[in-house]
């Protein structure tokens, strides 16, 4: 089994949701970014997504806009955001590391110059905003050659008729995105995520994580009881945004809230 | 350089029958948008395909053009701009410059034609809110406009810095009933502005359609403006053939998405004797600030299409400058990245202040004037015609009038208004 399987089957075996928590590299700079992915991991985050800065990220809310402004202006480049996911591999060899961005960036060498670095960067996974699966030409078979997974996204607009093409080539796990908007803004109803979830496993046996509005120990908790991985993002880079290069311990404080209650929430569903 | 603009055999049987299925013009295109959006974008493409074999919804988009646009609108020939050219140029050198007159269009430019076709969309599709991203305001104002005729709750996002320098374009789209919502994200200009009303689309997919300015976006945006905005090039074909009984010889246009130049040239696109200039805002120069994409620019992925953008070696988009508000945008439209690529329309870059003495040539010698967008065109016929024989003829789209421009073009001059 690979990292990601790996650790999707380490926490279903606890009764637990994983926590999958996102910072953007090099926010506020490159130099502060290895604290605060450690941050994460010290916390209990199980998988770490790397957010991949981009100038135009129109698919993100303030929070994380803000933040992929503050890395490109303290002068992030990709190669420092590879040489980000190398050093945090050799530190943490077991936890599963994601990519997330948009394809200008990824794609600005070619797909295949992208795949090499994320396999020698030690990179389980690829989530790519803006390119879906009818234009999966463009990342995915350069990613599959290489084994690193192409996590494919779930909307609520994506209805029963489009869910296969969706899936097909989807891997590692699929990420439901709660709500129809953009990062870090409205909550989804807990009702509509459980619905949602309950129809993504009669489809597929990827383990389904839920993002896009999750802020709090409680949503989290609540979502953990229903999925197979959280996905907290926002609230994470504000905390970053507030503190800038202090930030590594807020971090870790704020998730091990969020690992604390996913834990606490299995004892109340076992009691 | 009229030598190079030659087109072999060798192209496609027609250039006219792009894009394929999945939206690409050859390499460029396609539809690079979060999973959200696409159910609506594949819904979209679906209406059209409908709306495009629809009898009624092309009379009722032609009555629109001819009652409330004032379609169709003149071709002109300039023939004092054509006289004080001849009069620069070598002896039996000088072509024949026509004008297709864009400017005379209801709201003042080009950008009314494919918000008439688009509100029809939506109106189809059952959307009752429409929103759309603004530069200098001319297609903020056009939608506001068919906003208002359709009925429709209209949002414009417009830069904070686009909102300060378009006073008057502001204040149009408010009385127009739209709400102007000043963006500050980025650079808080066009590109900026189209990221927000993207972000905004995603969040409200289900009750609201997005009018886009230009033949640019993911598919099937490219194709249905240029399908609404080719009435530029039909109305040309049919009138200079009543003028001068015979195609012309080279057509201009100027291009920052490319809408109103797609519009002239696709018509054309199977007719080699017809030489085409697309012109490209080279702002303060091609080794400084500008926004020619396909000169100084590469391949890349935004805002929903594959196509030519100003990016660093990252990937990392670059500012785009230019004096005209309409061409200051980092990309261009996918059908034009292909054009370019295979050779059939040449692409000239224009700077700032070529664009301002052409802007004044035309309201000294033929009492028009022309938007600086528009003023760009005019400045590369001006390079071109003298170079053409006498006999040749050149048609100039003068996309959109220049009233908008005078404060920037007053301040360019050190005029005190």
């Amino acid at each position: 089994m690979d990292r990601l399987a790996t650790r999707f089957a380490a926490c279903k075996a606890q009764g637990r949701a994983a926590l999958i928590t996102f910072v953007t590299a090099g926010d506020p700079d490159v130099a502060s970014t290895p604290a605060i992915l450690d941050a994460l991991v010290a916390g209990g985050a199980d998988i770490i997504e790397l957010g991949m800065p981009f100038t135009d990220p129109m698919a993100d809310g303030p929070a994380i806009e803000l933040a992929n402004l503050r890395s490109l202006g303290s002068g992030t480049k990709t190669k420092d955001v590879f040489a980000l996911a190398a050093d945090f591999r050799a530190r943490h060899p077991e936890t599963p590391l994601i990519l997330m961005g948009y394809a200008n960036p990824m794609l600005a060498r070619g797909s295949d110059w992208f795949a090499d670095q994320c396999q020698a960067a030690g990179v389980d996974g690829v989530i790519c905003v803006d390119i879906p699966p009818e234009e999966d030409a463009e990342l995915g078979p350069a990613l599959r050659a290489v084994g690193v997974h192409l996590v494919r996204l779930a909307t609520p607009t994506t209805d029963a008729a489009r869910l296969p093409a969706v899936l097909n080539g989807a891997s590692g796990f699929l990420y439901h995105v709660a709500v129809a908007g953009i990062t870090g803004k409205q909550q989804a109803a807990q009702a509509n995520i459980e619905m949602a979830v309950d129809r993504l496993k009669a489809a597929t046996d990827l383990p389904i994580a839920v993002g896009f509005g999750v802020r709090t120990p409680e949503q989290a908790a609540a979502i953990g009881r229903v999925a197979d991985g959280v996905v907290v993002g926002s609230a994470i880079v504000d905390i970053v945004g507030s503190h800038g290069d202090a930030a590594a311990p807020f971090v870790q404080e704020f998730v091990a809230s969020l690992s604390g209650a996913l834990t606490t929430s299995i004892r109340e569903t076992a009691a | 350089m009229t030598d190079t603009i030659t087109h072999s055999a060798a192209l496609a049987n027609s250039l006219r029958s792009q894009p394929d299925d999945n939206g690409h013009f050859g390499a460029f295109g396609g539809r690079y948008v979060a999973e959200t959006l696409m159910p609506l974008i594949l819904e979209l493409e679906k209406v059209y395909k409908a709306a495009k074999v629809d009898p009624e919804f092309h009379a009722e988009y032609a009555e629109l053009l001819r009652s409330y646009v004032g379609r169709p609108n003149p071709l002109y020939y300039a023939q004092r701009l054509t006289e004080a050219l001849r009069a620069k140029a070598e002896p039996g050198k000088g072509a024949k410059i026509y004008l297709k007159r864009e400017e005379l269009n209801h709201t003042g430019a080009h950008k009314i034609n494919n918000c008439i076709g688009q509100a029809l969309l939506a109106r189809r599709m059952g959307k009752k809110k429409v929103i759309a991203e603004t530069g200098a305001g001319q297609h903020g104002v056009a939608t506001a406009t068919v906003a208002a005729l359709f009925g429709m709750e209209c949002k414009i996002f417009m830069g904070a810095k686009d909102v300060e320098r378009q006073k008057p374009n502001v204040f149009r789209m408010k009385l127009l009933g739209a709400e102007v919502i000043p963006v500050h994200s980025g650079s808080s200009t066009l590109k900026d502005s189209m990221n927000d009303a993207l972000r905004y689309w995603v969040s409200n997919v289900h009750d609201t359609f997005y009018i886009i300015g230009t033949a640019a976006g993911p598919h099937p945006y490219p194709e249905l403006v240029r399908d609404f905005q080719s009435i530029i090039g039909k109305e040309i074909r049919a009138q200079i053939m009543e003028a001068e009984g015979r195609l012309p010889d080279m057509l201009i246009a100027p291009v920052g998405g490319g809408s109103n130049a797609i519009g002239m040239f696709h018509p054309f696109l199977d007719d080699p004797e017809v030489a085409m200039i697309g012109v490209e805002a080279a702002g303060e120069g091609l080794d400084k600030k500008h926004a020619a994409s396909l000169a100084g620019g590469a391949s890349g992925i935004l805002h929903g299409n594959r196509t030519y953008l100003l990016q660093d070696e990252d990937g990392q988009i670059t500012e785009a400058h230019s004096i005209s508000a309409g061409l200051d945008y980092p990309g261009i439209g996918p059908e034009h990245s292909w054009l370019h690529e295979i050779g059939r329309v040449k692409y000239l870059p224009i700077k700032d202040d070529e664009a301002l003495e052409s802007f004044q040539t035309l309201s000294r010698l033929e009492g028009i004037i022309p938007a600086l967008e528009s003023a760009h065109a005019v400045a590369a016929a001006e390079q071109v015609a003298p170079t053409l024989d006498a006999d040749k003829i050149i048609v100039v789209n003068l996309s959109g009038r220049g009233d908008k421009d005078i404060f920037t073009v007053a301040d360019a001059l050190g005029v005190e208004m």
